[in-house]
């Protein structure tokens, strides 16, 4: 695991990090959030992969459980950063998700479909599903944490 | 209270700004009560299709209707809504500076230069190409760089030029296919075409779309969710046309 996270670990963590820097020039947000966008998109995709390594089940699975913790901590860490930044969420959730989103499984669908393979087109699309509804309760799920911590904030200002 | 004709034109125009630029319906509607509340009219009603805005007053009874016929993605424009609506909220301007503000965004708004988006577009296909797929021979990194360059800006110039949303998706895919098609001819081995697509077409896909389409549903948009679900469906479909007409080759 040690060895995994400073090899393949690593440069997963430095190709998101661009990824997601790109992905937000892309979508051209505030030049002051490509940084922090780019290490929240990291962290995200670094938490997917560990996962990916260690759980010991199958693909359908291992794309569920890694999609809905990775979906939980760039919820948590874009809700930190807009704190920190006073930006919308929206700025750091929407690029920090590029590597997660199944564009890649839906692109494969269609093209599976018109090259004659519907049961491989079948594979992605059950894909397709699983990430998009993981990824929304993942954020979901965030959303409350970040409630509530800022709730539990309120009431220790108030002590 | 404030005039009710301007308050109503200005929640408009700042619900369609965030509408066009990629906000969720959720956070449309959550900024449009607000500056409305701000304002002194906390009765307002508030109703958020993905194709049009409506809002009311029922103490004035009066409303006013926006159709929303484009949609994109430019999250600076989404910030500087954000941005004016908390000035208003802690009173820094007045309904009129910002019905002006608003009316600016629109139109003059930062935003990077062509090249900067064509490079950007280079290390996100690069980048994710090798993070999902592990393929990077020098064959597979030139191509895959040329290719995503390429795609998007075909994209780009035709979505500029045409305002045709899916047209421009497919003219950028095909591209791609076409310059990985050539790629696999001029090289021997140590070459994959179908990573090399993967990578090139990530600037183009709708993974953030059917992402949103999902949540929009989940917070009980009924049918802005599904809207937009059938835009991210057409999207991938003028994507995989756009790959498979070339694939027939290989």
């Amino acid at each position: 695991m040690w060895h995994w996270l400073l090899t393949t670990g690593l440069l997963q963590t430095i190709l998101a990090y661009l990824a997601t820097a790109g992905f937000g020039v892309l979508l051209n947000i505030p030049r002051r959030a490509v940084n922090l966008s780019g290490w929240v998109g990291a962290a995200g995709w670094l938490t997917y992969e560990a996962l990916y390594q260690v759980l010991p089940t199958t693909i359908d699975v291992k794309l569920a459980i890694g999609n809905l913790v990775a979906a939980i901590v760039i919820g948590v860490a874009s809700g930190l950063a807009a704190h920190y930044k006073h930006m919308p969420m929206i700025i750091f959730n929407i690029p920090s998700l590029v590597p997660l989103v199944p564009g890649g499984q839906s692109y494969r669908v269609v093209r599976n479909l018109v090259t004659g393979h519907p049961e491989i087109a079948n594979q992605y699309l059950a894909q397709v599903v699983i990430i998009a509804g993981v990824i929304a309760i993942g954020f979901l799920v965030a959303e409350f944490i970040n409630r509530m911590t800022w709730h539990l904030a309120q009431s220790l200002k108030q002590l | 209270m404030t005039e009710p004709k301007l308050l109503m034109q200005t929640t408009l125009l700042a619900g369609a700004i965030l509408l066009e630029n990629g906000a969720e319906i959720a956070r449309v509607e959550d900024t449009m009560h607000r500056i409305a509340a701000n304002a002194g009219y906390p009765e307002a009603q508030v109703f958020v299709l993905l194709t049009g805005i409506t809002v009311s007053l029922p103490e004035t009874d009066a409303s006013q209707v926006r159709a929303i016929h484009q949609r994109g993605m430019d999250l600076e424009k989404v910030d500087q809504v954000n941005t004016l609506s908390r000035q208003f909220a802690n009173q820094e301007i007045d309904l009129n500076q910002f019905a002006d503000a608003l009316a600016h965004v629109n139109q003059a708004v930062p935003t990077f230069p062509f090249s900067w988006l064509v490079l950007a577009a280079l290390v996100v296909s690069v980048t994710l190409m090798v993070a999902f797929t592990g393929h990077a021979t020098p064959a597979d990194l030139i191509t895959c760089g040329l290719a995503g360059m390429a795609g998007f800006a075909a994209y780009y110039w035709v979505n500029r030029l045409a305002h045709i949303r899916f047209l421009s998706e497919f003219v950028g895919a095909f591209l791609i296919g076409f310059i990985t098609l050539i790629g696999f001819y001029l090289t021997k081995n140590n070459y994959h075409p179908d990573a090399i697509i993967i990578g090139a077409v990530m600037p183009l896909v709708p993974g953030v779309a059917i992402t949103n389409a999902v949540r929009d549903t989940m917070t009980g948009n009924l049918l802005s969710g599904p809207a937009r679900a059938i835009e991210a469906i057409l999207s991938a479909c003028a994507i995989g046309l756009g790959i498979a007409l070339t694939s027939i080759f290989y």
